[in-house]
């Protein structure tokens, strides 16, 4: 369920060329960086998908292949039951994806509201939800929700993403209160107030549009900790056990002694999979990020030869037509 | 000066949060966990840890919230965390006292250390843009998204259980007694090699790509081409111009990630472990040690304020408009 509507956001339509304003839009797309983020996190989520139906064998059965090395009959190996180790990453690929999804989604609204709220009205109430998300941002996470987890007494995996998304949409509402205050009060939000908008109105409809990269980066980004932290939850046996993710089977590995018996194929593939998962997302971001700031650009088509030089923005020109920065993202854009 | 004062007086306030929220944590889950372990341990507990251990995890029905919340901070001040049930019956503020020094020499020097080392490259990497150190990028963002006990874990299956170069656990040789002499020293220094290059390692790629990032966006502005314009060497507008600058938003970053790297660097002590206060924590989740826990998170907390103190009075020394008075 989760997976399908955050998924819509984060992909937000396929790169179509046909219309011209879209494909203005979405031209973060046409980065290697963005698609090789996107394939392989679609990758991801269709083993999310598709996973315990392809898995080769069930993933708590044992069998008498004690510990074995990986094999044409278990590629990733067995572990000291027999357990197929491929089986228990490709049924855990879903568990990992709807706890990360959940919880940015939860923290991305969390922030937004917060965020644009403090950044917009200013104030006593900006004060008040600065501090507050100042206080979030600096209190260890991780530790904060080891305590919670382990005071209740069953952690499914609901209850671990609403608890990761509550201590981590702090970043995020920090970012874009900062940014809101420099949206505030341009040329063209005194426009709208003076046509006489309602506040709501020029929020949603004239602040949030020059928001959504900055709110997809945020939210990625918060996917990624959310992985992390569920994976780390999972691993020290905090978050339910019972439920396979990668962060379990770790844990399993680590109980067992993995290490010690040399078995290095229990624990790399869960590892390599958090890894992956995690530079696809910050493949996305830098997309993402890149297409906010120019200035990052780098190997974009043909200004791969470029060389920076100081007081000269290298400027990415694929053919003349389409310009490298969109009128609103150049870099000569004045800065508040 | 106003400026440090409100960073004091956020940091009180903050504090003064954790504190709570570390107070309302038992009071508002279902079940009473530390009932279950009063009855457990009856006859072993003398009245007064009864009374400690009751004050601190709201156990006594009849008091007002209030009344719990005064008695608490009695408590707290008092440096009386309540029992450990781990190391029954040591107190929890002795087993940190115990703990504290390994994470902050290992987690202090190691962050450091990262944070040096990260933004140097970074500060060569953003003023090179388009040379080779572009090829760091890719393999640093995979880095950054390993988490760090795996990171853990491989380094011991390769270095510890494979070559036997180092040890793959603990803090130092249990045949040595803990003194200030070569001896021990060095055997620390060895047995923190590999939890600290891990830390290092998973850290340092998040700085490069902070300080790149920054220093590329820098690099474009008009005062770096004036300093340019005026012939100062390149050497000096780099550290001097761009640099300088360009740091300031990775301190502040510093600052406020430290709560997640120390987050982090929590998981390699428990890979490795290493005898600091995050395998503590991992030792009291696994054994429901509840006074423990929360002793181990107000410490973990605090120092993470103090330690986002320096930084910010690092930022102020930098930053001279944060010395101007309003």
């Amino acid at each position: 369920m989760s997976i399908t509507a955050t998924d819509v956001a984060v992909l937000d339509g396929a790169p179509a060329p046909e219309a011209p304003t879209r494909r203005a839009r979405l031209r973060f797309l046409r980065g290697g960086k963005t698609r090789t983020g996107l394939l392989m996190l679609g990758f991801f989520v269709l083993l999310a998908v598709i996973g315990p139906w392809i898995a080769p064998y069930d993933p708590d059965a044992m069998s008498d292949q004690l510990l074995q090395p990986p094999s044409g009959a278990h590629w990733f190996g067995t572990t000291h039951t027999g357990q197929d180790v491929l089986s228990q990453i490709l049924v855990g690929t879903r568990g990992v994806l709807i706890v990360g999804f959940v919880a940015a989604v939860i923290a991305t609204v969390l922030s937004v509201l917060i965020g644009v709220t403090a950044g917009f009205i200013g104030g006593a109430v900006d004060e008040i939800l600065s501090a507050l998300a100042n206080i979030f941002l600096v209190l260890p996470g991780l530790p904060l929700i080891i305590i919670v987890a382990s005071f209740v007494p069953d952690t499914g995996d609901l209850l671990i993403a609403f608890a990761i998304a509550l201590t981590s949409w702090a970043w995020g509402s920090r970012i874009l209160r900062a940014q809101t205050l420099s949206l505030r009060r341009r040329d063209y939000v005194e426009a709208a107030r003076a046509t006489g908008e309602s506040t709501w109105r020029i929020i949603l409809f004239e602040i949030m549009p020059n928001l959504t990269a900055v709110i997809a980066s945020g939210f990625v980004g918060t996917v990624i900790f959310a992985v992390l932290t569920e994976i780390t939850l999972a691993f020290i046996g905090v978050a339910d056990i019972s439920h396979w993710n990668w962060g379990t089977v770790l844990f399993w590995a680590q109980s067992n002694q993995a290490l010690a018996q040399g078995a290095w194929w229990w624990f790399v593939p869960a590892g390599l999979c958090i890894a992956l998962l995690g530079t696809a997302l910050a493949l996305i971001n830098f997309g993402i990020d890149e297409f906010v700031n120019p200035r990052l650009r780098t190997a974009t088509g043909s200004s791969r030869k470029v060389k920076m030089r100081v007081g000269f923005t290298p400027v990415a020109r694929r053919a003349p037509g389409t310009g490298a920065g969109h009128p609103e993202h150049s870099s000569k854009e004045p800065r508040p | 000066m106003k400026y440090l004062l409100q960073r004091l007086a956020f940091y009180a306030v903050t504090a003064w949060a954790a504190i709570t929220i570390n107070f309302l944590i038992p009071r508002l889950m279902p079940g009473d966990p530390v009932q279950a372990l009063l009855s457990r341990y009856q006859g072993q507990l003398d009245t007064n840890a009864i009374n400690s251990l009751k004050a601190l995890f709201g156990l006594d029905e009849q008091q007002s919230l209030w009344q719990q919340y005064t008695d608490y901070w009695a408590h707290l001040l008092d440096g009386d965390l309540g029992l450990s049930f781990t190391f029954f019956p040591t107190p929890v503020s002795e087993v940190i006292v115990q703990s504290l020094p390994w994470t902050l020499a290992l987690v202090g020097v190691t962050t450091l250390l990262s944070f040096v080392l990260g933004t140097g490259i970074g500060v060569y990497s953003g003023w090179k843009r388009g040379s080779w150190l572009d090829g760091l990028l890719p393999v640093t963002t995979f880095i950054s998204s390993i988490p760090y006990f795996w990171l853990g874990l491989i380094a011991i299956a390769l270095f510890a259980e494979k070559w036997s170069l180092f040890p793959n656990s603990g803090g130092y040789d249990n045949s040595l007694v803990p003194a200030f002499d070569w001896p021990f020293i060095s055997s620390a220094l060895y047995h923190a090699f590999l939890p600290g290059v891990t830390i290092v390692l998973s850290a340092v790629a998040g700085w490069i790509l902070g300080m790149r990032n920054m220093m590329v966006t820098v690099s474009s502005e008009d005062y770096v081409m004036v300093a340019q314009a005026k012939g100062l060497s390149e050497r000096r507008v780099m550290f001097g111009y761009a640099a300088r600058n360009a740091v300031l938003p990775n301190i502040s970053g510093f600052a406020l990630s430290l709560g997640f790297i120390v987050g982090g660097t929590l998981l390699v002590e428990m890979v490795f472990t290493y005898p600091g206060i995050g395998f503590q924590l991992l030792q009291a989740v696994g054994a429901k040690d509840y006074p423990l826990m929360q002793g181990v998170f107000l410490i973990i907390t605090l120092s993470v304020l103090a330690a986002n103190l320096l930084a910010d009075l690092v930022y102020a020394a930098l930053d001279p408009r944060t010395r101007k008075e309003a």
